[in-house]
């Protein structure tokens, strides 16, 4: 790869040896991609639960702290993997614990600000088109490419941190106009309603999409999608197929029309799709989460949640940034009085799925989030997939 | 029989082959504790990982593999390393933080070619995987 001065520095070690690694890690990525050179970025964005990082990762991370290391742009942490205000729901070990709390504070020295939430699009700051950025989180970046027309890759924990000392990333796959352009063209006769019809559209075209390279370019949609629709419409499809960016034609900045329809899709699809996960019509829980909710999800849920009682546990999790408006305006409370629980800072499939399951006898979940049935089946659980208002009604009766 | 691959990362290894046409996301489809595939609609579902050469079509998921493969090898519950079709950047910036043998980029479909359970020999910086 082709470096600057100043990157020069870094690799020689006059800047320091934390930085000398991250730049080393990066080169070796890059060069794993064909980079020419590094690309500027403004902020970057780190994945870093404790279940994902474990205690070797824990131990890394406060070695680089104690090292002295800091960032050099504006970097901010995805969901962590509890919400101590609710580890009595949870049921999370004082080892969990423990871990994020080291975690907290190696990322504090480092300079990281611990914004906690996987929808910085919609709380802290949204990218601009062109911008190019470092995210580290899938429905995070698919949401930048995509709505923002900014320009990421997906970054690991590892890497994005890397991009927040170095101030830069290798420029390959998103960073470059050839990757942006649509690889698969998809024409949808079929309109989303919900957030789980958006979603379990997303996770549709994610699957047939293939794999992170394709850029999908999707037709046929005449609703006027809203920001959580497309959260959750890029979120699945980001978690069904790795993909990182899509053009919805008519909506997102850089959508080109395609030459020819490679994919058909209609709603007998979309609920395929969704009934291959209703094995079952009993629950034990009720999780919103994954994307962390945003402020009108959680007035939606608020309203459905008045005038019930819960005979099975309704998590509803969302970011440290929504959660005091979310009690200023009273929505916690209303959830709250009909038995549910309002989490900040966390998101469900990061806070250890598989133990908290056993702990509380979780098996059967109900969620309006495709991109979560598609991961907690790995966890162990059964997943089932359903609007807002059905799993508020499951959480009331016990069953789907 | 040899096959070239257009990227490689790590340390030339060799190891027994376990193959399947199916994704591999380290937090969706592994029990990592246990080192077995968990995902029950994963085709390797119930098959132990460790110390074999993963042999499969395309990286799917999150983030998080880019931590846990070095979490896997601090604690030797990791495959030797990981063949891919096709890879995403989450796949070599973990192979790269965890130290994991990682090939991805063939002419043709790799799961197609080599046998489940086959020797196979791999070489990064040759970027070649070699049946035995």
């Amino acid at each position: 790869m082709r470096l600057d001065e100043l990157e020069k520095a870094m690799q020689a070690g006059e800047l320091g040896a934390p930085l000398k690694r991250a730049l080393e890690h990066q080169i070796q990525v890059g060069e794993f991609f064909g980079a020419a050179d590094f690309v500027p970025v403004t902020q970057a964005h780190i994945m870093a639960d404790t279940e994902s990082l474990g205690e070797a990762g824990v131990a890394w991370l406060e070695s680089l702290a104690d090292e002295g290391a800091k960032v050099r742009v504006p970097t901010i942490t995805d969901p962590r993997g509890t919400d101590f205000a609710k580890v009595s729901v949870l049921r999370h070990t004082e080892h969990m614990l423990g871990l994020e709390r080291r975690t907290i504070e190696a990322f504090k020295k480092l300079g990281v600000l611990m914004t906690d939430t996987c929808i910085n699009y919609q709380t802290i700051q949204s990218p601009a088109r062109g911008e190019s950025v470092a995210f580290g989180d899938t429905g995070v970046v698919i949401y930048a490419n995509s709505v923002c027309g900014a320009r990421s890759n997906y970054e690991g924990g590892p890497s994005a941190l890397a991009a927040g000392l170095t101030g830069r990333t290798p420029r390959y796959g998103f960073h470059l106009e050839q990757c942006r352009r649509s690889t698969v063209s998809f024409r949808v006769n079929f309109e989303p309603r919900t957030l789980n019809d958006w979603g379990t559209l997303g996770g549709l075209i994610g699957r047939l999409a293939g794999d992170y390279w394709q850029v999908p370019y999707i037709e046929g949609i005449e609703t006027q999608p809203g920001s959580d629709a497309l959260k959750h419409f890029g979120a699945a499809m980001a978690s069904f197929g790795s993909i990182a960016m899509y053009q919805l034609a008519g909506i997102t900045p850089e959508a080109q029309s395609s030459p020819s329809v490679s994919h058909r899709i209609e709603e007998k699809d979309v609920r395929a799709l969704a009934a291959a996960y209703a094995s079952e019509r009993e629950i034990d829980v009720v999780v919103f989460s994954a994307p962390q909710l945003s402020l009108y999800e959680l007035r939606e849920l608020a309203a459905l949640c008045d005038g019930r009682r819960f005979k099975r546990p309704l998590l509803a999790v969302t970011s440290p940034q929504v959660k005091p408006d979310a009690d200023r305006f009273g929505f916690t409370a209303r959830i709250e009085a009909a038995g549910g629980h309002v989490l900040a800072g966390m998101c469900f499939y990061q806070s250890y799925a598989r133990e908290i399951a056993e702990a509380n006898g979780w098996r059967r979940l109900a969620t309006n989030s495709a991109k979560l049935v598609n991961i907690l089946g790995g966890y162990g659980y059964v997943p089932l997939l359903a609007s807002m208002e059905q799993c508020v009604d499951a959480a009331q009766k016990g069953r789907l | 029989m040899i096959y070239t691959a257009k990227h490689g990362i790590g340390k030339a290894v060799c190891g027994e082959a376990l193959v399947a046409h199916d994704g591999f996301s380290a937090r969706y489809d592994l029990d990592r504790i246990n080192g077995v595939f968990s995902r029950p609609t994963h085709k390797l579902a119930g098959h132990s990982y460790r110390g074999k050469i993963l042999i499969l079509d395309t990286a799917k998921g999150g983030v998080a593999t880019a931590w846990m493969l070095h979490e896997m090898a601090a604690r030797g519950v990791v495959p030797l390393a990981i063949v891919l079709n096709s890879v995403n950047p989450i796949l070599a910036q973990g192979a790269a933080f965890g130290g994991v043998t990682l090939m991805a980029g063939f002419d043709g479909d790799i799961t197609a070619h080599v046998r489940n359970g086959a020797n196979v020999a791999l070489d990064p910086a040759a970027r070649t995987l070699r049946v035995l």
